[in-house]
């Protein structure tokens, strides 16, 4: 039995040795992006290549800031990203509270027109949309920027599913026999009991928003409304582009996120399973 | 004799209020789908035919619309750039998202074996990418493939012996450097997925093909494969309609010379360029409507074909 054991430990080598190099693959990037910031520009002509960090940290991102308002970016986005988020969390949940536990002529219909508008391809509408917001006066503003997405199918499909699995009928008919209104049973005891899958749906839309970068680089033109992504894509324009200062300015809007995804990381890679498997 | 009175006069209140219960159900209901619908309305379901509509007119956003018929077709389709630029499309979304299934299937079956350690350490490194922004991935990659001659990447096909590339002006460097970091940022992710979906495999199964004679690489491919095809095809479909969308990587990539050059212009990028640097509603419109046809037939074609993964295998079994 021992013996077994061994060989198949033995036989696990090259396996780790597979894993080992993905890992080594997925990270190096990250650290050479932090190498690259700490480097002068001219670090990055040497032979052979760098791959130790030097002593530029702080005035690589003072050229940054010379260059970008990454401050003003940085708030932008998240500004963006968290009303985006708390608003299709309310809008996917109060439809899926429906779908999942009302009766009313045309339901079906609806739901399948959702279905229906997850295979339509955001750039369809990409000209109208744009249009429609340079109409409205809402060019190089957040609201223009982050009203795209609201709309967003797969929420009121999770919420749905979480919804019809998880809250009781029977706790809904006692709330109604003691008076609740409907929206008070959504507010008072839907929410709370659906909590984890805000959080995945929380998750999902928040790196959504954070990461999209065609719809933020149409209608966001002016430096003062730039979100992160229209920002740092900004800084590769120029004739000569200083690498130190343009991987100083990817590393530190990275590293919030892959701060909140190490702490998070069981909730992130669940999301992504719950978000698509289901 | 009062107390049955009053029992009846409960129950019929009871019963009332059930009825005038039901509609009040059925107005919660459409109250709670309308604030989706009012913005499906607006931002979803009016610019998609408004695009429709649009493929029809030329018109550059200001002045009158014109109705042309066909015409906005006709230009794009004898535009040998779209076609460049669907070509473009179709080569790198077949190097950046085919190698990365078989490599994601790979990955994630290692990660399921019961004798391997530190899977969560693995799990999570090999996810990591997927959470940085295609922006930061694409400028990144961008210096790690710059077009000068002591460019990283230069620097380690030298070791193998290759002359330097000039990675962002050359047809095939272009391509290969956006096809490879869209592989980085996503083969972690399908990797979860297929994890996902081995985990939902009952050991059972293995166990008993084990009893049977069957190794390793046999219930790979009878028992594993089979079993995975609804995620296979889910992640086939999402990697076919995510790679005809390219748009981030090669726009930020390749910087200032995105819209001037076509060793790497997608399809989306045509389209970007037609409605925003000239001005051509009309045939950007057009590419619109094209590309929604080509999504549907491809990620149907694909699919289907995913579809006949293993059930030839279990006919010859």
């Amino acid at each position: 039995m021992k013996k077994r054991k061994n060989q198949s430990k033995a036989g696990t080598l090259p396996i780790y040795l597979i894993l080992g190099f993905t890992s080594l693959f997925s990270l190096f990037p990250f650290y050479w992006m932090f190498v690259m910031a700490t480097q002068p520009s001219a670090a990055y002509n040497s032979i052979p290549p760098t791959l130790l960090p030097g002593g530029k940290l702080v005035e690589n991102f003072q050229k940054v800031l010379d260059t970008i308002p990454f401050f003003q970016a940085m708030w932008n986005t998240v500004l963006l990203c968290t009303v985006v988020t708390v608003a299709v969390l309310l809008i996917s949940s109060l439809a899926g509270f429906a779908f999942a536990k009302f009766q009313f002529p045309g339901k079906n219909f609806l739901f399948i027109l959702i279905l229906l508008t997850m295979v339509i391809p955001p750039q369809l509408g990409l000209i109208p949309q744009y249009y429609l917001i340079s109409q409205l006066g809402w060019l190089d503003s957040l609201l223009g920027a982050g009203i795209l997405f609201l709309l967003n199918p797969l929420g009121i499909f999770l919420m749905r599913q979480y919804i019809s699995e998880s809250v009781p009928d029977e706790l809904m008919e006692a709330a109604k026999l003691d008076g609740c209104s409907n929206f008070r049973i959504y507010w008072s005891i839907v929410i709370p009991i659906i909590k984890p899958a805000f959080a995945t749906l929380g998750i999902i839309v928040f790196t959504l928003v954070w990461g999209e970068f065609l719809w933020q680089f149409t209608v966001l033109r002016d430096p003062s409304s730039y979100t992160l992504q229209v920002a740092l894509a900004s800084l590769n324009n120029a004739f000569r582009v200083d690498f130190g200062m343009l991987l100083s300015g990817v590393f530190w809007a990275t590293v919030p996120l892959i701060i909140i995804f190490l702490i998070f990381n069981k909730w992130f890679i669940s999301s992504i399973t719950e978000g698509s498997v289901k | 004799m009062e107390d049955v009175q009053k029992q009846a006069k409960a129950r019929k209140t009871i019963k009332a209020s059930k009825l005038s219960e039901k509609k009040k159900d059925m107005i919660s209901g459409y109250l709670y789908v309308a604030p989706f619908f009012i913005v499906f309305g607006i931002i979803g379901l009016y610019p998609a035919l408004f695009s429709i509509v649009l493929a029809f007119q030329e018109w550059n956003g200001l002045g009158e619309m014109e109705f042309v018929g066909l015409s906005n077709f006709a230009v794009v389709l004898q535009d040998p750039l779209f076609w460049k630029s669907l070509y473009n499309t179709v080569i790198i979304g077949l190097m950046g998202t085919a190698p990365q299934l078989i490599v994601g299937i790979v990955l994630a079956y290692f990660l399921n074996l019961a004798v391997i350690r530190f899977t969560n350490f693995f799990r999570v490194t090999i996810f990591m990418p997927y959470i940085t922004s295609m922006v930061a991935v694409a400028l990144v990659f961008g210096v790690f493939f710059s077009s000068n001659e002591t460019a990283l990447a230069n620097y380690v096909i030298g070791l193998f012996g290759v002359d330097p590339v000039s990675w962002k002006t050359s047809e095939w460097g272009a391509k290969i450097a956006i096809a490879l970091m869209v592989f980085w940022r996503w083969v972690g992710y399908n990797t979860i997925i297929y994890l996902a979906g081995l985990q939902s495999i009952s050991k059972d199964l293995y166990e008993a093909a084990t009893i049977d004679g069957a190794n390793k690489l046999e219930q790979f491919i009878y028992i594993t494969i089979p079993l995975l095809k609804p995620f296979i095809i889910l992640t086939v479909f999402m990697s076919t309609v995510g790679a005809l969308q390219l748009f981030a990587e090669p726009t930020v990539f390749l910087g200032s010379s995105a819209f001037s050059r076509d060793e790497a212009m997608t399809v989306v990028m045509y389209l970007y360029r037609d409605a925003f640097n000239l001005g051509s509603f009309g045939t950007a419109s057009a590419t619109a409507v094209l590309l929604l046809i080509i999504i549907i037939g491809a990620a149907a074609i694909n699919t289907w074909l995913t579809s006949g993964i293993g059930s030839k295998k279990k006919r010859g079994v």
